[in-house]
Formats: structure tokens, C-alpha cells, sequence
């Protein structure tokens, strides 16, 4: 699979005399729905990757001139901005990096890496963005948005209740949408080649009408003046194709059309939205049947199938947001979470998994390892074995995907889903999120001990409650205090939530993304816990060794003094995981007591993303003998170095959190190194794929694989030059491990490495 | 404080092999290492050999365990059945030396037979002659660690003879039993050209090695040698590098073994 010559690009010959030529009739063609398509037009592979390409000349020379732009912007921070033209979808002309050398065209502004203002979310983050890489914004648009124009940002901070601000400064609550956009809603990206934007018009203004007959409530009006802007923004849409000369009114008539429509689609997205994940979807095997059906009328070869994969994906690994110092500390590395979700079964047990799910992988190879797009494995023991077999190829080898349970997505959600961000599922174009980062578990617990106070500031946060008497620590009598604390965190988080998300709705509407969704869509409210692993362990050790209190001389409890022994979770120990469980139910459970905005239905993750770290910075010492300030493991994961059995037992814990109590998942990153995989590299595929089918049978859900010595990764922070591709999986995402904080890559290196000794 | 991640719950020893107990080190759950797939491995404690690089000096002992009764050992076991099912493996005892304990060996590979689960013993070899045909019986898999087969440089490795591990040796290649042959690579130690030609010799004649695994000395056990307030005889010791491994694979393969 080396570099081969370039291949002239002959214009495509014998063009289909309709766009849907040589497809399976079905219920799609009448209606708006790409999974029947897809159903009715599937050719899965069960084969090996001994098909695939490698990079063309062409590829490489595109790829290179932007690898030569990375370290400009890796020292910068930023490569460039554009100060002067707040986003939209039509806002930019045209760009191009090498206009004669690309088969996909499309940038979000008119040049390769130079960032948008997207105002809208909120003038903050605009501005900090700007002035933290010596940019400053242009008057003129700081005078509309705060003349004439408010932010989402400024409409949720007129609205929160005095307990949010609080909450939200003492950090129980943090990293909310209320200054950035909120992401995490996938557009249907693939309506747009299947249909043409024309049909997608008329059928939103068909369902624009039927609302005509219903009173005109509070509502209905909403939904009426959002559809209103579905299809202005599906307009939009067209005229920005138009300007890169590709007619999106009508349907894609060949592969490359198809993958372009696609990707201008998501462009359109992107160009007008900061969403902290702008995820791309379920696209491969959707896009796969129209590269068959140009393979097999002799349109095109493999190596220029597998060539305009390489060029799709080029272009998702520049997708550039602005963003504040500050919010990298919550998100770190510039991560976009342009995930894309691949393989999984059909209903019917058929494999999803096309000859394009493998195109996809081999990205990592023909322009070598990199974390956007977030590729995301849809994993069922079901799948054929060829494909199981090649991804733990490439997590060996790049250690960039990650593992989702298909199974449990399947029976929960249907097999048209796809993940958003990291762990986030969602039925593609009938379902959406509102992103709701997440509270800090550990923090509430000494707030329960504390009677409401601050560990750190000692004020008053959460409901005072009378101060804690007695040497040691009462498990019940912890218990129930805390019991009270998370009925107030519940509350006071669900109403942060509802304020935001009505005002995102209001002020930063994602109207492309919407109109590339049903009418009706089911709404999520997605809560999220951090810190679930401290706090078990905490209580493990109140409840099993004995724990006393040590006061400041204002009687705020600031440590603790352990004596005996506990057990952690992370060891297949029903003792501490049983806590962990209870946790889990315990909080959704009080989560679903609190109406939502739009009656979404609620749910949360077990997910930090990188927050692990300013979490545990925010939070004083616990009673588990986690110091002050010291990061929490990240998402479900094992306090390290407290998993004392391998990965597996540590991984069977967390397999435990029940999924019917985290809907919007639950995370889970190993690093293992390659020789606790096996011996040989074969070995370690198998093993991998084993453990992979072990985890998804006893009900894991999701887990990112990094297959890494400790002495590559302390190189590397030594020595970042010389690992400008270096990739690993933390929760959830895959960042470049030279791109994150000094503390962050110190936190990375800390964590429990598997390794057989 | 220190944090426990022992099983807790009271597992009552039944009457019967399941009752017997034994001294166990600790658990594990292992991939690719302990043999094939992931495995449940039980680590027993107490070994009658010395080995200079071994890098579990705290299984030496058997004071070092905790008693544990082969039906409390199957109980653990059995719980990770469903997921070695899906991933492949088995459950393998390990130590220390498991033939220190040979009933207990033995009621905890026949009860893992009786769990569906594939087997294998990690052993040296040295106590051999403990291990019956009924706990070989039970064994899919031996992995025997051959350490030497010149009697000075086993003395002087392991601090005890070579013969009684040849001897264990023939015994299975006779009952066709199947092994993987294990050679720890320790530079100044057990790198003699004519021994590992000898060993390579030994293995090959036997005809049921199915493979050697040739295992690099690493020095990840130094720790635990400072922490039982030990000497570590291979302090010096550098892990060796690719090209001494490759030599010494090449040894073996010339013999006609498979090696990784």
C-alpha cells in the first residue's frame, strides 16, 4: 500500500442519466429517509483490508501543505483569523488550499486554518479568542452585538436564577454552554446529495404548513419561525455550493458529487456554528453505495475511491473553531469532535460495514494518525471478522478510534445512530441533544459534609445543613446529607440547563443543522456527572475503614485522616462498585424530577472529556486520600493506580454503571501497552479483538483503546517536534498528545499504563 | 492507609477438593501474557526457586498469601466466563510455583474444567514429581519455564539443580501434553551461547513444545526487591536489546521450534 502516482483526474464519463440510476426502489424515494436507502442499498463486506489503496501522490502533496502549516499554528495557538466578518453560512468566499489539486472542495472561511467569529454564541468568547492570540475584534462588530444585537451569552445570563451563578462559580457546576454554542446536534448530512436541496424545501415547507391548522401558541409559533430558518439556511446552503460552482438543488449523480454535497452540507454547518461537537454522523456506508455503483460502472478504481475518501477527510481534519484559553483547559487540544460513527448491524443482523467502513480507517494510514475526524467504532462480536481484525490493527498501530457498544446502541436507539461528540447517541435526523457538560459528584459530597459550605472559599453554596458532630464520619448519616445535596444540585442543574437551552434556541438557533432533521424531533436533555470514581471510592472508604474529619478553626472540614482499609472501584469488587452503581441511579433518578425546556427527555453521561483535571483542581481533599486539587480519572474510569487487576476486571466495573441511567454514555479510556496486548503483533490483534467482545458481551459500552508505552509519551513531551502526529484516545475524544497542557499530558502520563510485568 | 482491592464477602470453604485451601498471592486478569487470550490468572504464593531476575519476589514466601479455598478461587473465576467466552482465554495458576500446593492446583484447574474454562499451569518445573496425572489431566496447557540446562548456571540462576525441570519435561512430552517453553533472556545470566543451543536442543527433541516464547528480562520488579528490603542480583542488568533477542529466537528456531 505505498504512495502510488498520481492519477489524472479523468472527467467523469457516462454520468448516470438520473442521480438514482442503478438504486433498489423503496420507501425512500417517496419520503425523506436515508436509512431505508441505505437498507434497500447496502453491499456489506465481510472481507479482509487487503483491497484498500494507499495514498496517491496527489494526496500526499495536499497533505503536506497543510502538515507545514501545523507547527505555525501549534506555536501561535492559532494560525490566523478573520476579525472582521461575523460567520454564516454564505459570509466567506470560496477557498481552496491548492484550488488545481483538490477533489473536494470547501473551507469554512476563504482560506486554509484562518478562523471565523461566530458572535452569536456569545461576544466573549469572540473576543477573549482573539485577544489571546493578539488578535482584537473590529469595532464594527462589537457594536452590533452589543448594540444591536444580542448574544446567546447575554440572554442566559439575564435569566439565571442567583443559585446557578453560584453553583456555577464555585464550580460544582461547570464548563456549561452558556458562553459557546452548544453542539452535539448532528445534521442528517446525507439528505442533501440523496435528495437535493430543493426537495428538502419543499418538504420543510410542507411540514411549515400543516402547522397552519394548529393555534398559534407559544410553540407552534417557535416551530413555525424555526422552519422558516430551516429553509433559509437550506437556501443558504445552495448559494454557498454555488460559489464553488456545485449545483446541491438537485441530487449528487456520482460518488464524488455525493461525498462533495455531503461535506458542503457539514460546511454550511460548521461555517455557522461553534458547537462544542459538530459531529459528522453515520456517512461511510451511506456514502459507500454510491462509490459502488460508480465502481462497478467502471467510473471509478479503488485507488480514486480511496483517494477522494483521503481528500473528504483532509478537509474534517482542518475544521477550525475559536475559542479562549479557558475553554481549552475544559476541552483541551482544539478538539472539534467531527465524529463519525462506523460499522455496527443492521436490525435485521446485517453488518453495516462496507468496503468504505475500511476506506475510512485507512485514512489513518495514507495521512497517518490524527484525532478529527473522532472515528468511532461501532462494536458488536457480531461483526464480521475481517473488520474487527483491522481495527485493532489500527488501534495497535495509531491509537486513534474508539469503541462504542452496537449492541446497546442498537436495541436503544435503532440502527441508524449515530454518536455525537464523544459517547453522546442520537438517531441520525430525528434526534438531538441539549448539551449539558456536566456537575461535579466529589464537590457535592464534601458539600454534604460540609452542610452546604465550600471546601475551598467556605461560603455558603448548597443548603446549610447543621455541621457535622462526632470523631469519625457515619456512612448512613454521610449518606443522607448527601442525598439532600444531590436533590439540590438536581434542581439547581436542571434549571441552569432549561435557561440555556432556551436561549441558545432564541439567540444561536442551529437552523442548517435543524432543517437537516425531521419535524418532531425527539429532544434529550444530556446531564453529566464528573467524578463518579472519587466519590465512590470516598464513600467506599467511609463506609469500610474509617474516616475522620479534619477542621479548619471556622469548623470547614478541609482533609481527612483514613484509617483501615476499602475497596476501589475499578477491581470487579461488587463492595465499591455497587456504590458506583448506586450513584449513577441515584442522580438520574433526581435529574428526572425536574420539568425540562421542550419536555426533552432527560439523560447523562459519565464523561469528563479532558475536565477531569480542572475538576479535580477545583475540588479540596477527599476522603478516599485524593489530595487537594489533584485530577480526578477521567470519565468512568478507575482512580489511577486503585485498579489492581488489569484492564479487564477494572474494564468489567465499569461495565456495571447501568446504560438504562446514562443514556448519553459512559466512558472508558485504557492505555495498554502493546506487549500487555501479546507477544506478537498478530497476538495483539486478536487479543485485542477479544477483549473488545468480552466488553460488549458483559455490557460495556464504550471504550478508547491507546495502545502506548509510558517512555513514548514522556519523549514526546520532552521532545514535541519530534511527534507532530503523536494521537491518543482520552475520554472520548483523541487529541494530539503535543497539543495538550503541560498538566494535562502530566495527568495522561500518570494514569495507569496496562502493562504486563 | 492503603486501599485493599482483596475480594471481600465470606466465601465459606466447602467440603470435598473445592475445600481445600491454599495460599494465595493475589489475581488477576490478564491479556496475551499468561498464556493464550485473556486470562483469569491465580497467583499462588511461595516458590522454592531463587531466580536472580524474578521479578515477583513478593510470591516467594508463602507467608506472603492469603488463605483462599480452591471453591472461592472458581467463584472469582467463574464470574469473568461469560467474558473470556466472548474474548477467548482461559484461566491459568500461576506463582510463585503452583506445585508448591499441588491439591490446590489441582482442585482449582479440575474445578476451571469444570467451568468450561481452558487451563494452563505457569510453572518451573522443579516440583514436577508433585504434580499428578489427575492435575495433568486437567491441564490444557503447561508453561514451563526452563531457566537453564547446564547444571552450574541453573545453580547458579535459580539456586537449585536443572534436572528435576528436564526431567518434568520429558514426563510431558511422554503423555503429549502440550507446552509452551518459556526462557527468560537475562544478559550475564542466562545468555550462554551453548546453553541456550543446549536448551534449544532439549525442546526441540521433545516433540510437544508448540512454542518458545523467549521473554526479555525487564527490570520492573526492582521495587519490589527495595520494598521487602531485598538485594536485587540483577540491579546491573541491562534489558537486553533487539539484536540479543534476535540471536537467541534465531537459536531456538534453528532447532525447528516456533518461537516469538
Amino acid at each position: 500500500m505505498s504512495a502510488s502516482t498520481a492519477s489524472p483526474r479523468t472527467e467523469t464519463a457516462g454520468i448516470p442519466a438520473s442521480p438514482w440510476q442503478g438504486f433498489a426502489p423503496g420507501r425512500w424515494a417517496d419520503r425523506i429517509d436515508v436509512r431505508d436507502f441505505i437498507q434497500a442499498n447496502i453491499t456489506p463486506y465481510t472481507g479482509d483490508a487487503a483491497f484498500l489503496a494507499g495514498p496517491t501522490d496527489r494526496t500526499l502533496a495536499l497533505w503536506s501543505r497543510l502538515t507545514a502549516m501545523f507547527p505555525d499554528e501549534q506555536a501561535r495557538g492559532i494560525y490566523d483569523a478573520d476579525t472582521h466578518t461575523p460567520a454564516s453560512i454564505t459570509s466567506h468566499a470560496p477557498g481552496y488550499i491548492d484550488r488545481e489539486h483538490e477533489l473536494i472542495v470547501g473551507l469554512q472561511t476563504d482560506a486554509p486554518l484562518r478562523r471565523a467569529i461566530m458572535p452569536n454564541g456569545g461576544l466573549r468568547m469572540v473576543e477573549g479568542g482573539l485577544a489571546a492570540y493578539g488578535y482584537t475584534l473590529d469595532p464594527a462588530v462589537r457594536e452590533i452585538f452589543t448594540r444591536y444585537r444580542k448574544t446567546h451569552n447575554d440572554g442566559v445570563f439575564d435569566a439565571y436564577p442567583a443559585g446557578v451563578l453560584a453553583a456555577r462559580r464555585s464550580h460544582v457546576i461547570t464548563g456549561l454552554p452558556d458562553a459557546y454554542g452548544r453542539g452535539r446536534i448532528i445534521g442528517d448530512y446525507r439528505r442533501v446529495p440523496l435528495y437535493g436541496v430543493d426537495r428538502l424545501i419543499a418538504a420543510k415547507r410542507a411540514e411549515k404548513a400543516a402547522l397552519d391548522a394548529h393555534p398559534s401558541t407559544a410553540e407552534i409559533i417557535r416551530d413555525r419561525e424555526e422552519l422558516a430558518e430551516q429553509i433559509r439556511a437550506l437556501g443558504e446552503l445552495a448559494e454557498m455550493a454555488a460559489s464553488y460552482g456545485h449545483d446541491v438543488t438537485r441530487p449528487s449523480a456520482t460518488a464524488r458529487e455525493a461525498i462533495q454535497w455531503l461535506y458542503l452540507a457539514y460546511l454550511a454547518a460548521v461555517k455557522e456554528q461553534n458547537g462544542a461537537a459538530m459531529s459528522l454522523g453515520r456517512t461511510s456506508t451511506f456514502l459507500d453505495i454510491y462509490l459502488e455503483r460508480d465502481l462497478r460502472e467502471g467510473r471509478l478504481t479503488e485507488q480514486e475511491a480511496q483517494e477522494l475518501v483521503d481528500d473528504f477527510v483532509i478537509k474534517l481534519r482542518i475544521v477550525r473553531f475559536l475559542r479562549t484559553p479557558e475553554y481549552d483547559q475544559l476541552f483541551s487540544g482544539d478538539p472539534t469532535w467531527v465524529t463519525e460513527s462506523i460499522g455496527g448491524l443492521g436490525r435485521d443482523g446485517r453488518p453495516l460495514v462496507t468496503r468504505t467502513s475500511f476506506r475510512y480507517l485507512q485514512t489513518l494510514y495514507n495521512l497517518g494518525p490524527a484525532p478529527e475526524p473522532n472515528l468511532t467504532v461501532l462494536w458488536s462480536p457480531a461483526l464480521p471478522d475481517g473488520f474487527k481484525r483491522f481495527c485493532a490493527q489500527v488501534s495497535v498501530d495509531t491509537s486513534s478510534i474508539q469503541y462504542e457498544s452496537d449492541d446497546l446502541l442498537r436495541a436503544r436507539w435503532g440502527d441508524d445512530t449515530a454518536i455525537a461528540c464523544c459517547v453522546s447517541a442520537m438517531e441520525v435526523g430525528k434526534q438531538m441533544q441539549f448539551f449539558g457538560a456536566r456537575v461535579n459528584l466529589a464537590k457535592t459530597l464534601l458539600y454534604a459534609i460540609n452542610g452546604g459550605r465550600d471546601e475551598n472559599s467556605g461560603v455558603q453554596v448548597g443548603p446549610w445543613l447543621p455541621p457535622l458532630t462526632g470523631d469519625a464520619l457515619d456512612y448512613d448519616e454521610v449518606v443522607s446529607r448527601f442525598d439532600t445535596m444531590m436533590d439540590w444540585l438536581a434542581k439547581t442543574y436542571v434549571d441552569a440547563l432549561n435557561v440555556i437551552h432556551y436561549m441558545h434556541d432564541k439567540y444561536a438557533y442551529e437552523r442548517l443543522e435543524m432543517a437537516l432533521h425531521d419535524y418532531g424531533v425527539l429532544r434529550t436533555m444530556a446531564c453529566g456527572i464528573a467524578g463518579l470514581s472519587v466519590t465512590a471510592d470516598s464513600l467506599a472508604a467511609i463506609k469500610y475503614a474509617t474516616v475522620r474529619p479534619v477542621r479548619d478553626d471556622t469548623g470547614l472540614v478541609v482533609d481527612y485522616r483514613t484509617d483501615g482499609e476499602f475497596p476501589a472501584y475499578g477491581n470487579d469488587d461488587d463492595l465499591a462498585d455497587d456504590i458506583a452503581v448506586g450513584l449513577v441511579r441515584t442522580f438520574m433518578d433526581k435529574v428526572r424530577q425536574h420539568e425540562t425546556y421542550r419536555n426533552a427527555l432527560h439523560t447523562q453521561s459519565v464523561l469528563t472529556i479532558t475536565s477531569n483535571v480542572v475538576y479535580g483542581k477545583h475540588t479540596g481533599n477527599t476522603p478516599d486520600g485524593r489530595r487537594a486539587g489533584a485530577p480526578f480519572a477521567p470519565g468512568a474510569n478507575p482512580m489511577n493506580g486503585r485498579d489492581r487487576h488489569g484492564m479487564v476486571a477494572a474494564a468489567l466495573s465499569v461495565a456495571k454503571l447501568p446504560y438504562s441511567h446514562a443514556e448519553d454514555g459512559i466512558s472508558l479510556t485504557e492505555t495498554i501497552t502493546p506487549a500487555a496486548l501479546g507477544r506478537t503483533p498478530a497476538e495483539q490483534v486478536d487479543n485485542l479483538v477479544g477483549v473488545l467482545d468480552g466488553y460488549v458481551a458483559c455490557g460495556g459500552f464504550h471504550m478508547n483503546v491507546n495502545v502506548l508505552d509510558r517512555a513514548t509519551l514522556v519523549d514526546a513531551m520532552d521532545h514535541p517536534e519530534r511527534y507532530p502526529q503523536l494521537t491518543i484516545r482520552v475520554s472520548g475524544y483523541a487529541v494530539n498528545f503535543v497539543r495538550l497542557t503541560r498538566e494535562q499530558q502530566l495527568d495522561v502520563v500518570s494514569r495507569t499504563f496496562h502493562e504486563s510485568v | 492507609m492503603t486501599i485493599s482491592a482483596v475480594t471481600a464477602g465470606p466465601l465459606q470453604a466447602p467440603a470435598g477438593p473445592a475445600g481445600i485451601t491454599g495460599s494465595v498471592h493475589s489475581w488477576d486478569l490478564s491479556t496475551g501474557v499468561d498464556g493464550p487470550g485473556t486470562r483469569f490468572v491465580v497467583f499462588t504464593a511461595g516458590c522454592p526457586l531463587r531466580c536472580v531476575y524474578c521479578h515477583n519476589p513478593d510470591t516467594w514466601s508463602g507467608r506472603n498469601g492469603r488463605r483462599m479455598s480452591a471453591a472461592a478461587v472458581l467463584a472469582r473465576a467463574s464470574r469473568y466466563r461469560r467474558f473470556i467466552g466472548a474474548a477467548g482465554g482461559g484461566l491459568t495458576v500461576s506463582g510463585g510455583e503452583p506445585l508448591l500446593q499441588p491439591a490446590f492446583t489441582r482442585a482449582v484447574l479440575t474445578g476451571a474444567k469444570e467451568l468450561g474454562l481452558h487451563t494452563a499451569l505457569d510453572t518451573s518445573g522443579y516440583l514436577g514429581t508433585r504434580a499428578d496425572d489427575e492435575l495433568l489431566d486437567a491441564t490444557d496447557l503447561v508453561l514451563l519455564d526452563i531457566k537453564s540446562f547446564d547444571p552450574a548456571i541453573a545453580r547458579r540462576v535459580t539456586g537449585r539443580s536443572a534436572a528435576p525441570t528436564l526431567a518434568f519435561a520429558r514426563r510431558l512430552a511422554a503423555r503429549h501434553q502440550l507446552v509452551w517453553v518459556r526462557f527468560v533472556l537475562v544478559p550475564g545470566w542466562t545468555d550462554d551461547p551453548g546453553d541456550v543451543a543446549a536448551i534449544a536442543r532439549f525442546t526441540a527433541s521433545l516433540g510437544n513444545v508448540e512454542r518458545v516464547d523467549v521473554l526479555p528480562f525487564h527490570a520492573l520488579g526492582a521495587p519490589k526487591y527495595a520494598a521487602l528490603g531485598l538485594d536485587y542480583p540483577c540491579a546491573d542488568v541491562t534489558p537486553p536489546d533487539a539484536s540479543q533477542i534476535a540471536r537467541v529466537r534465531a537459536a531456538f528456531t534453528a532447532a525447528g521450534l516456533a518461537t516469538v
